[in-house]
């Protein structure tokens, strides 16, 4: 009893500095110029509202125990030289997509295709928000209030209501190219919101691309509403340099025989978290996440946070999570990842595993699986693992003749191929494995 | 062409003496076993031969060609013309195995001066050499050993060497864990590579293996040391009277 009292008087405190007395959240709002909105003005108050009834994320908060968020509670951001560009040129740019650039966030009309794609409706929130309608308002904002019902995520509530720019897709048939969103940078120490709407029709398919590096700081949220048996792959690749302080949530409603994929391979970055919060609704769909972390702390530090909330609400779908970090130099890698399956979730079919290879002994991992199930006639699994390189395997490729510092890349290659497969097109599969095999050269 | 000449050997993180004064040679041309009870120190020969970690060599030399494989990196060891084949073959998911091979062979003709293969000449070269050993090509896009039976991965270690065209090769335990069409193969493998200018020490703990891959010579080892050296009907005492009465006849 004496414990429960303990516990309960360390709660108080926070709930109460969650209110709008809480000074931190007032110097982070009080720094933002918020936009009143036209059709998200509604969802941008709620947002608000909710932030303030819950605070900024605070170190004791059960999903910010491995992730100080002092970085992202600041009110302003540290500069970060624009200068600062990795070696590898930007991924993607060779094959057929419609490209959209943004510009710490704001949308480059000049520097875009123009915004005629067969079979997609593409917008964007700047303009849009000028309107008091826009179809895009049934979602904005909204996935991500849902979300918020199970655990508070504050970034992404400050994001709908800060947010200025950002895509508004809907797709209606099967586009011949993905869209290709390039990320750049311009003010040194920009904070950077960025909102995307995407919505994809029954039997609709779209292929997203994103790359590039954008603000000092920045806070995405992407809101992915799948209607049945629609199809819809996203691929973030973040080069070096990039994001070197960033938070974004994705937050996926998935209704029948739909399939959401997505695939993200971050490679350094001071402090980065990504949340991932996938609502499946309607049977026989499938959801998988995925992510090919590299992390180098040689040059300063490297923080690296996965979130994920996977619910399944509905009868024999799958869902997917495979998270891969390598971690090297003393990085340090996080991964908390929950599925949830309601009762009546019959015939679900679980999957998750996180595993970290850690270069050498500096270098830190903490997983946190999380499995809450409520029918009794399910499939459910996950692992995690941390482990060093396999002096075995390492000792066979060097006897055949590799030299070391290549078999170290062969295997860690080896070790990431399992989220890659997550992958499903094989060229843009093999563009990135030759960006990986890049960086990992680089950094033997 | 291999000379070792009483090679001491102990585990790296254990005061554990394994090798205690190996030595013997092998001429360019011929082919030598070693036989042997278990923990007599036969796989270890091969190991610090080769270059695996954890083994500290304490006096001895091991050299080939002249040239004084101690001081070498594994992948040293290979381009010189050393290979080993695998008792246990290592499985390494997401690494095809022709692009395994390939970054191996073009890696040792690098290390040695020479031209790399492109990847038409190299294609030819591994369908070639798959064909004569029953390995086909999905065996061969598949990742290196995974999912391969037993025998499936004795094979691929016979087309490995088959490919690297090593000068020495050092066969451990090749025989264990195959039945008896699989154990054919992979000494009708072995055989063909037989050459004047290609040396083979087949480390067994039977006299099997020796009747498909015929031995020039036979060595007998026991706790860290040759201990008898004699020519194939050695091997065929071996089977009929075991370790116990060799060995006894030794001390």
């Amino acid at each position: 009893m004496a414990d429960t009292a303990i516990t309960m008087r360390q709660v108080t405190p926070d709930i109460a500095e969650g209110g709008d007395a809480d000074p931190a959240l007032s110097a982070r709002l009080d720094v933002l110029d918020l936009p009143a909105g036209g059709f998200t003005a509604a969802a941008r108050k709620d947002a608000l509202a909710r932030l303030r009834a819950v605070g900024l994320p605070k170190p004791r908060d059960e999903y910010w125990r491995y992730t100080n968020p002092a970085a992202f509670n600041a009110p302003v951001p540290d500069p970060i030289p624009l200068a600062e560009q990795g070696p590898d040129s930007p991924l993607f740019l060779e094959r057929k997509r419609l490209t959209l650039v943004f510009v710490d966030g704001a949308f480059d009309a000049a520097a875009s295709d123009d915004l005629a794609l067969e079979g997609v409706e593409v917008g964007l929130l700047s303009t849009a928000d000028a309107d008091e309608t826009h179809w895009s308002g049934e979602i904005y904002g909204r996935l991500e209030a849902a979300a918020q019902e199970r655990v508070a995520r504050p970034m992404a509530a400050l994001n709908t209501a800060a947010a200025r720019d950002g895509v508004l897709v809907r797709v209606t048939g099967q586009p011949s190219k993905p869209i290709h969103i390039i990320h750049r940078r311009k003010d040194e120490s920009a904070d950077v919101y960025y909102h995307h709407v995407i919505r994809l029709e029954p039997g609709a398919e779209l292929t997203l691309l994103e790359t590039g590096m954008t603000g000092a700081r920045s806070n995405f949220v992407a809101e992915v509403d799948l209607a049945e048996g629609a199809r819809f792959h996203h691929i973030t690749a973040k080069r070096a340099g990039h994001e070197k302080l960033g938070w974004g949530g994705v937050f996926a409603r998935v209704a029948a025989e739909a399939v959401f994929k997505s695939f993200t391979l971050s490679v350094n970055g001071t402090m980065m978290r990504h949340e991932a919060i996938i609502d499946i609704v309607g049977d026989d769909a499938v959801a998988h996440v995925a992510a090919a972390v590299l992390g180098d702390a040689n040059r300063g530090p490297f923080h690296h946070d996965d979130t994920v909330f996977i619910t399944h609400s509905a009868e024999r779908c799958e869902s997917r999570q495979v998270f891969k970090k390598v971690l090297k130099n003393g990085a340090k890698g996080i991964f908390q990842g929950k599925i949830l399956v309601e009762p009546g979730a019959q015939k679900t079919d679980g999957y998750q595993i996180s595993q970290a290879l850690l270069l050498d002994e500096d270098s830190q991992f903490l997983g946190k699986p999380e499995l809450e199930i409520y029918a009794d006639d399910v499939q459910c699994s996950h692992g995690s693992t941390t482990g060093a390189i396999d002096e075995t395997a390492l000792f066979y490729l060097r006897s055949r003749g590799v030299p070391r510092d290549r078999a170290i890349v062969l295997m860690v290659l080896s070790f990431l191929a399992d989220a890659l497969e997550e992958v499903e097109d094989e060229s843009l599969r093999e563009e990135i494995s030759d960006r990986l095999d890049a960086w990992l050269t680089r950094h033997a | 062409m291999l000379k070792i000449n009483n090679l001491h050997a102990k585990l790296e993180d254990e005061d554990k003496q394994i090798l205690k004064g190996v030595s013997l040679e092998v001429p360019a041309g011929e082919v030598h076993a070693i036989m042997g009870p278990n923990g007599s120190g036969k796989s270890t020969t091969s190991y610090v031969l080769s270059g695996r970690d954890g083994y500290e060599v304490t006096d001895g030399s091991a050299t080939l060609y002249g040239e004084d494989l101690l001081e070498m990196e594994p992948e040293e060891r290979a381009a010189a013309g050393l290979f080993l084949a695998f008792q246990y073959p290592v499985e390494i998911p997401g690494v095809g195995n022709m692009t395994f091979l390939r970054t191996a062979l073009n890696a040792q003709r690098k290390r040695r001066g020479e031209e790399e293969l492109s990847a038409a000449e190299f294609l030819k070269l591994i369908r070639e050499k798959g064909k004569a050993l029953n390995i086909d090509a999905d065996m061969l896009k598949r990742p290196v050993n995974v999912g391969f039976s037993g025998g499936e991965k004795k094979r691929n270690e016979i087309l490995q060497m088959a490919v690297l065209e090593p000068k020495m090769c050092i066969l451990d335990e090749t025989d264990s864990g195959l039945d008896v069409d699989a154990m054919r193969l992979v000494a009708d493998g072995v055989n063909a590579l037989r050459a004047p200018d290609r040396a083979f020490l087949v480390i067994t703990h039977y006299q099997r293996l020796l009747d498909h891959i015929r031995p020039d010579v036979v060595h007998i080892m026991s706790d860290g040391k040759i201990v008898k050296t004699g020519g194939p009907e050695l091997a065929l005492e071996v089977e009929q009277n075991g370790y116990a009465d060799l060995l006894s006849e030794v001390a």
